[in-house]
C-alpha cells in the first residue's frame, strides 16, 4: 500500500482534533482498507479509533438502546441486551459479510460508509435510530443522503447510536452469494410513531417505503403487502440482480418480515 | 516507522514497521510466520485468517497497527508444545479435509473460532460460519466433516 501516517488517539477530544486537522478516521478498516489499496480513497493520515474506549460499548437507556460507534458487528450480534431488547438487530448483526468481517466491522463505520446494499442503514431508517456526532445529533431520517453520501460534514465523528425500541420488528435480506451483501434488504418496525419500512440494496442507498408503510399501517400481515408494488424505474440493476428483480425482491422480503414480525 | 508491541502465540513482540504494513505482512515477512497465507488480499478468501483478541479476523484486511496490544494465534500456534497437532489439524489430515493445502491454515483457524464460540454446533451451522474462506480444490464436503470429528474428538 502507499505510504501513509497513524494515529492512535486515546480519547475523543484527541481524535475530533485530528480530524478536524485533515485526517481520516479508521474503524474496523473493513472498507477503507480496501478502498485504500484500491486508490478509490488516498488519505495522508489515518486516525485509529480503535483505542478510544469510551467510543464501544452497549447500554440501556430507558426505552432506548445506545450502542457505541466503535461496536464490532460481532458484540451487537452476541450482545444479550440487544438480542432482548431489539432481536431484529442482533440478528442482522449476526448476517453482515462473514464472522471475520464481523470481528473487525463496526456500527459507525457501516453508517458513516453508507453502502447502498450496507444492512445497518435499513435498521437505523426503520427504527428512526438517532446518531450521536461530536457536533449535535442527526436522526436517521436525515443521515442518509443518498450513495455513500451522508449528512456527517468532513471532521464529524459518530460517537453512538440511539436506537428506540419498537413493539415488532424484522429484517430478511436477500444475500448477494459471495459478499453476503443485501441484493434487497427489508427492514420493517411497528414503533411507537406507526409502521416505518426500510429497504436497502436498491442501487441509490437505503430509503423508506411510502406504499408499504401505509399498508402495514392498516394491518400489520403479510398479506396486506402482497399486492404493493415497487416502481422499478427508481432503483437501479446491476449483473446480480436487474431494476426489476429488485422491485419484485421489495414485495417478497416485505412479507417475509412481516411474517418473521408477527410470528 | 512505527513501533507495534503484540503478542503473536504466546510471545511478546515489538516490531518496528512501516505505518502501511499490513498484519499478514507482519507476520510472514517479519516474524517469518509463513504459514498464514494470502490469497486473494481484498478480504474474500480467508486465507490470511488468524486469531486476534479471541476472535479469528482476515489479517490482510487490517493494519498490523491496529493490533496494538492484541493477542495473535496463527497456525503455528495451536499445536501442542510437544508437536502434537491440534484436534482441528489432526482432523483435517484424518478426513482428507485439504488437497493444495494452500487455504488450510486459514480453515484451521476459522474452524478454532468457530468451535470455541459454538462448540456444537449443527452441520449447517458449520457452513454458514465457515462461509468465509474459500477452498478451490476439496468441494467443502471434508472439510465440514473434519469440523465435525474435531467437535466429537474436542469434546469427548
Ligand atoms: C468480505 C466483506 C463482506 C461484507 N459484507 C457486508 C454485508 O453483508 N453487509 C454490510 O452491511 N456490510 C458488509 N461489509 C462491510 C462491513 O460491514 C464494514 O465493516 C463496514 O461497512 C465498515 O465498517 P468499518 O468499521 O470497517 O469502517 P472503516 O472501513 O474503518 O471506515 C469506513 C468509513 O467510515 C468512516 N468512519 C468510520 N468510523 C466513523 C465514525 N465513528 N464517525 C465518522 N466516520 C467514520 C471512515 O472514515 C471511512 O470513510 C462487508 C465487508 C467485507 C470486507
Ligand atoms: S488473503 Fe486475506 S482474505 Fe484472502
Ligand atoms: S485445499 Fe486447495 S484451496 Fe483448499
Amino acid at each position: 500500500m502507499y505510504a501513509f501516517t497513524f494515529e492512535r488517539p486515546a480519547t475523543l477530544a484527541d481524535a475530533a482534533k485530528l480530524a478536524k486537522a485533515g485526517g481520516k478516521l479508521l474503524a474496523g478498516g473493513q472498507t477503507l482498507l480496501a478502498s485504500m489499496k484500491l486508490r478509490l480513497a488516498a488519505p495522508e493520515q489515518l486516525i485509529d479509533l480503535g483505542g478510544i474506549r469510551e467510543l464501544a460499548g452497549i447500554r440501556k437507556e430507558g426505552n432506548r438502546l445506545v450502542i457505541g460507534a466503535m461496536t464490532r458487528h460481532a458484540d451487537v450480534a452476541e450482545s444479550k441486551e440487544v438480542q432482548t431488547a431489539i432481536p431484529a438487530l442482533a440478528e442482522l448483526a449476526a448476517r453482515i459479510g462473514d464472522k471475520q468481517v464481523r470481528a473487525m466491522g463496526t456500527l459507525g463505520g457501516s453508517l458513516a460508509n453508507n453502502d447502498p446494499a450496507a444492512d445497518y442503514p435499513a435498521a437505523a431508517l426503520a427504527l428512526g435510530a438517532t446518531l450521536v456526532t461530536t457536533q449535535r445529533e442527526i436522526t436517521a431520517d436525515d443521515f442518509f443522503q443518498g450513495l455513500f453520501v451522508t449528512a456527517l460534514n468532513e471532521s464529524e465523528l459518530i460517537t453512538a447510536v440511539r436506537w428506540p425500541i419498537p413493539k415488532r420488528a424484522a429484517y430478511i435480506k436477500f444475500p448477494q452469494p459471495a459478499s453476503r451483501f443485501a441484493l434487497i434488504g427489508v427492514f420493517v418496525a411497528q414503533t411507537d410513531g406507526g409502521v416505518r419500512v426500510a429497504v436497502t440494496g436498491g442501487g441509490n442507498g437505503v430509503f423508506r417505503h411510502a406504499e408499504l408503510e401505509r399498508a402495514l399501517d392498516k394491518s400489520f400481515t403479510p398479506a396486506a403487502v402482497a399486492d404493493v408494488k415497487t416502481d422499478a424505474s427508481e432503483l437501479n440493476g446491476d449483473l446480480h440482480g436487474s431494476a426489476e428483480y429488485r422491485a419484485h425482491l421489495i414485495g417478497v422480503m416485505a412479507q417475509r418480515a412481516v411474517a418473521k414480525a408477527v410470528g | 516507522m512505527m513501533k507495534v508491541e503484540l503478542n503473536v502465540n504466546g510471545k511478546p513482540v515489538t516490531a518496528d514497521v512501516p505505518e502501511n504494513t499490513l498484519l499478514v505482512h507482519l507476520l510472514r515477512e517479519h516474524l517469518r510466520l509463513t504459514g498464514t497465507h494470502v490469497g486473494c488480499d481484498t478480504a474474500q478468501c480467508g486465507a490470511c485468517t488468524v486469531i486476534a483478541n479471541g476472535r479469528s479476523i482476515k489479517s490482510c484486511n487490517v493494519l498490523a497497527a491496529q493490533m496494538q496490544g492484541a493477542q495473535i494465534t496463527t497456525i503455528e500456534g495451536v499445536a501442542a508444545a510437544d508437536g502434537t497437532p491440534h484436534p482441528l489439524q489432526a482432523a483435517f489430515n484424518d478426513c482428507h479435509g485439504l488437497q493444495c493445502g494452500y487455504c488450510t491454515p486459514g480453515m484451521v483457524m476459522s474452524a478454532i473460532d468457530l468451535l470455541a464460540h459454538n462448540k456444537n454446533a449443527s452441520q449447517a451451522e458449520i457452513r454458514e460460519q465457515l462461509e468465509g474462506n474459500f477452498c478451490r480444490c476439496t468441494g467443502y464436503q471434508n472439510i465440514v466433516k473434519a469440523v465435525q470429528q474435531a467437535q466429537k474428538t474436542m469434546t469427548a
